[in-house]
C-alpha cells in the first residue's frame, strides 16, 4: 500500500487573464495511495477543482501549468500529449461534478449516455454494452434499469441523476474516481444515500477516491486523509484524525472553530476567521493566510513557510511549527 | 426573552395552482398545508426541512407576500390575515439567501440602504439620512466608505451584511431570514451568524430563521420546527429536538447530517432513508412521510396522524411515537 497512485509535486498553475495573472495554484504537493479516500477541503476559490482537473489534463483556457510535476500511476501527466491523456481519462480516472444536470446531456436518454461511455472505452458489442449499462445502473442502486434507460435526465430527481453520473464514471472501471462536490446540490437525506453508495463501491471495485467538498462533516465520515487548501496551496495534509484532533495550521484550526457542532450540549459562540479571502491577482509575498492569522508574525508577511513534517502522513506549512527555520528567517526578516 | 407571542400562525395553508395533465384540469401544489406555530418576542424560531418542503413559502406567507389560501396569521396579538399590510411592512422584514441576486447592481450600497429610509420617510433631512446610513453600516460591521461602492465590489459575506443593513434600516421588530448564510463559505458563515446573534441582543429582534442546515439552525434558534412536504412533523425547543426527537423523520434527518468529528462519525448509527421526496402535487395519503418511513404500516396510509403535544412545548405528528420512543436516537 505504500506506492502512490497519484503524486503531485510542487504544482503551480496560473490563469493568464486580461486583468493579470491569477495564481490559482501556488505549490500544491499531494499524493494518494491505491484504495485510499482523500478529501480536499478549503474555501471557495482555494483551487480544489483546478487541482483535480489538472490531474486529468483538463485545464481550462487561459490556464497553464507553470511549474511542478504530476504523476498518475507511473505516467508523467504534464509531459503527455492530449491523445495519450485522453486514454488515461477514459480508462483510469473518472470525474463526477457537483451539478449532474449540467454534465448530463438533456437531449439524450440515460441509456444512450451510459452506453456511449462503455462503447468508447471497452471492447463490447451494442448488446453487451446494453447489458453492462443495466448492470451499472443496478450497481448504483437504480431499480428497473431497463425502464430508466429510456428516460431523459429531466425526468429523474437530483439524487437519481447523481447516481447515473456515478454509473457513467464507473463504466471504464477507473482506478481513481474524482468527486467534485458530488452532493452539494442535494438534500442531506439524499446526500447520505450517495455517500454511502460511493463508499460501498470503493470497497467492491477497489478504487481510490478524491472527494472535494467544503463540508468538514463529509470528510470526517469518509476519508482516510485530508488535504486543506488555502489560496492555491495545500497548507496542511494529514490523516483524518490528525487534521481534526491535532490540527497544526492556523487556517485549519480556524476552520474547525468556525463550524457549529450539532452535538454540542450548550451554546458556545462560534469563532469566525476574521477578514476576507485573499486576492489571487495580488498574492502577498509571505504566507497567504498572514493577513487573517491571529498569530501572524513579521516573518509570515515576508516569507512563504516551508512544509514541516509532523508525522509520516502529516505535514503543514506554518512558521510556528519549525522553531529553527523560523529563528533563522526571523533574524533575516528583522535585518 | 419575553413570554409574549409576537407572531402566530394557525392552520396556515398556501396552495399554488398548477396545470394538470388533462386540459382544464386544476391541481394544486400544497406548498404549506395546515401548519400552526408561534414565535415569542425576542426569540429565534428555526424552520428546517429538505428542499421544496415549504419553508420559504411559509416565511413569505407570514409576511403576506403571498396571500394565504386559508388559516390565520397574527402579529402582536392582532389578526393580520386580511388587513392592509402597509403599517406592518416596517415592522416585518426579510433577508434573502442569495446576496448576489437580491441587491440592485446599479445602486450604491448607500442608496440601497437609503431607499428603505426614503420609502418610509424615516429621515427628516439629508444629514439625518446620511447619519442613519453610516450608523447602519457600522451596525453590520461595514465602514463609512463602503457606502459609495457597488454590490459587485463586495464579497458574498459583505453583500449579506448589506442585505441585513437594508432590512434594519426601517427599525423592524421581526425578520424572516431565508437561508441567509447558505451561500457563504463556512469561515464567513460564522461571521454572519455571530452578527445575527449580536444584533438580536442589541436590538431585541425576533427572527424566523429558515435553513436546511440543521447544525446552523440549532446553533442560532431557541425552538425549531421540522417540515416535510408542506406539513410540520415535529416542533420542540432546539435542545430537545436535537437530543430527544420523537418523530421518525426528524431522527433520520439528524442521522443523515455529516458529523464534523471523525470518532463520533464512525460510531454513529445511520438511518439511511430510501427513495426520494414525493411530489407535493399528489402527496401520499395519510402521513406524508410514510413512503420513506421505516415504521410505516396500513394505518399510516389510511389516516393522517394528529398534531399533538407529547410533552410540554414538544409537538409531533406520528401514529407510532411509542414504537419510535423505544429505540435509541442517533445521538444522545
Ligand atoms: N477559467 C478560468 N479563468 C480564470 N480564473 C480561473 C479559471 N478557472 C478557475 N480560476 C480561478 O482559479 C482559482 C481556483 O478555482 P477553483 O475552481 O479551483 O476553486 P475551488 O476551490 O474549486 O472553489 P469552489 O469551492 O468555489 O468550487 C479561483 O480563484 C478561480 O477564480
Ligand atoms: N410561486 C410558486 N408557484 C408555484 N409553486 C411554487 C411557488 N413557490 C413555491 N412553489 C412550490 O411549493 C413547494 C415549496 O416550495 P418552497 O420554496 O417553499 O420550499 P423550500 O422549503 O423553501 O425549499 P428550498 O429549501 O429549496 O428553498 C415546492 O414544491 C415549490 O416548487
Ligand atoms: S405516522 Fe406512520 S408513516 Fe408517518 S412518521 Fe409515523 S410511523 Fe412513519
Ligand atoms: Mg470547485
Ligand atoms: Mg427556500
Amino acid at each position: 500500500m505504500s506506492e502512490k497512485l497519484v503524486d503531485i509535486q510542487n504544482e503551480k498553475l496560473s490563469f493568464f487573464t486580461p486583468a493579470g495573472e491569477v495564481k490559482a495554484l501556488n505549490d500544491v504537493s499531494l499524493y494518494i495511495r491505491p484504495g485510499e479516500v482523500l478529501g480536499i477541503v478549503g474555501e471557495s476559490g482555494s483551487g480544489k477543482s483546478v487541482t483535480a482537473y489538472s490531474l486529468m489534463g483538463l485545464t481550462a483556457h487561459p490556464g497553464r501549468l507553470t511549474g511542478g510535476d504530476i504523476y498518475f500511476n507511473g505516467h508523467h501527466i504534464n509531459k503527455m500529449t492530449e491523445k495519450e491523456m485522453r486514454r488515461i481519462r477514459g480508462n483510469e480516472v473518472s470525474i463526477i461534478f457537483q451539478d449532474p444536470m449540467t454534465s448530463l446531456n438533456p437531449v439524450y436518454t440515460i441509456g444512450n449516455q451510459i452506453r456511449e461511455g462503455i462503447l468508447l472505452h471497452t471492447k463490447r458489442s451494442e448488446k453487451q454494452a446494453n447489458e453492462r449499462a443495466c448492470e451499472l445502473l443496478r450497481l448504483v442502486g437504480i431499480n428497473e434499469p431497463e425502464k430508466r434507460m429510456k428516460q431523459y435526465p429531466h425526468e429523474l430527481s437530483g439524487g437519481m441523476r447523481q447516481r447515473v453520473m456515478i454509473a457513467i464514471a464507473l463504466a471504464c472501471e477507473p482506478k481513481l474516481l474524482i468527486a467534485d462536490e458530488p452532493t452539494t446540490a442535494l438534500d442531506v437525506t439524499i446526500q447520505a444515500q450517495i455517500l454511502e453508495l460511493m463508499m460501498s463501491l470503493k470497497e467492491k471495485l477497489d478504487m481510490s477516491i478524491i472527494i472535494i467538498t467544503h463540508d468538514l462533516g463529509v470528510v470526517a465520515g469518509m476519508c482516510d486523509r485530508i488535504a486543506v487548501m488555502y489560496a492555491g496551496k495545500v497548507v496542511e495534509c494529514g490523516t483524518t484524525d490528525e487534521i481534526f484532533y491535532q490540527p497544526s495550521h492556523e487556517y485549519t484550526k480556524g476552520l474547525l472553530r468556525s463550524i457549529p457542532n450539532l452535538y454540542e450540549k450548550d451554546h458556545k459562540k462560534l469563532v469566525p476567521i476574521q477578514g476576507l479571502p485573499v486576492d489571487l491577482l495580488d498574492l502577498p509575498e509571505g504566507c497567504p493566510f498572514a493577513t487573517r492569522c491571529p498569530n501572524c508574525m513579521k516573518v509570515c508577511m515576508k516569507h512563504m513557510p516551508e512544509y514541516t513534517d509532523l508525522s509520516d502522513n502529516h505535514y503543514s506549512a506554518c512558521w510556528l511549527l519549525d522553531k529553527e527555520k523560523f529563528m533563522k528567517k526571523q533574524r533575516g526578516a528583522l535585518t | 426573552m419575553e413570554d409574549k407571542k409576537l407572531v402566530e400562525v394557525q392552520h396556515l395553508k398556501e396552495y399554488f395552482p398548477v396545470k394538470g395533465e388533462r386540459p382544464f384540469e386544476r391541481k394544486y401544489v400544497k406548498a404549506v398545508d395546515d401548519i400552526s406555530f408561534y414565535i415569542r418576542k425576542g426569540e429565534t424560531f428555526g424552520l428546517v426541512g429538505e428542499s421544496g418542503c415549504g419553508k420559504t413559502t411559509a416565511g413569505r406567507t407570514i409576511l403576506r407576500l403571498y396571500e394565504p389560501t386559508s388559516g390565520k396569521i397574527f402579529y402582536d396579538g392582532k389578526d393580520i390575515t386580511h388587513v392592509n399590510m402597509l403599517p406592518y411592512r416596517r415592522k416585518m422584514q426579510i433577508v434573502f439567501q442569495d446576496p448576489y441576486a437580491s441587491l440592485d447592481p446599479r445602486m450604491t450600497v448607500g442608496d440601497i440602504i437609503g431607499e428603505a429610509i426614503d420609502i418610509h420617510h424615516l429621515a427628516a433631512n439629508s444629514k439625518e439620512r446620511r447619519d442613519r446610513i453610516v450608523e447602519l453600516l457600522s451596525l453590520v460591521g461595514l465602514n463609512t466608505e463602503h457606502a459609495n461602492r457597488y454590490p459587485h465590489e463586495f464579497s458574498g459575506g459583505q453583500r449579506q451584511r448589506v442585505g441585513i443593513a437594508r432590512a434594519l434600516a426601517v427599525d423592524p421588530e421581526f425578520i424572516v431570514c431565508d437561508e441567509p448564510v447558505s451561500a457563504l463559505d463556512v469561515s464567513i458563515q460564522a461571521q454572519v451568524v455571530n452578527m445575527f446573534e449580536e444584533l438580536q441582543e442589541r436590538l431585541g429582534l425576533t427572527y424566523l430563521f429558515i435553513a436546511h442546515n440543521l447544525s446552523v439552525v440549532k446553533h442560532i434558534s431557541s425552538r425549531i420546527g421540522v417540515m416535510y412536504l408542506g406539513k410540520m412533523m415535529e416542533l420542540a425547543d432546539s435542545y430537545e429536538l436535537t437530543f430527544h426527537s420523537v418523530h421518525p423523520y426528524t431522527r433520520s434527518l439528524i442521522s443523515a447530517i455529516p458529523i464534523a468529528d471523525p470518532k463520533t462519525a464512525r460510531a454513529a448509527q445511520r438511518i439511511v432513508l430510501k427513495g426520494d421526496v414525493p411530489s407535493p402535487v399528489d402527496p401520499p395519503s395519510g402521513c406524508r412521510f410514510r413512503t420513506r418511513c421505516p415504521y410505516a404500516d396500513e394505518r399510516c396510509a389510511a389516516e393522517e396522524p394528529e398534531w399533538r403535544e407529547v410533552s410540554p412545548g414538544h409537538f409531533a405528528a406520528c401514529h407510532h411515537l411509542d414504537r419510535v420512543k423505544d429505540e435509541k436516537p442517533a445521538i444522545g
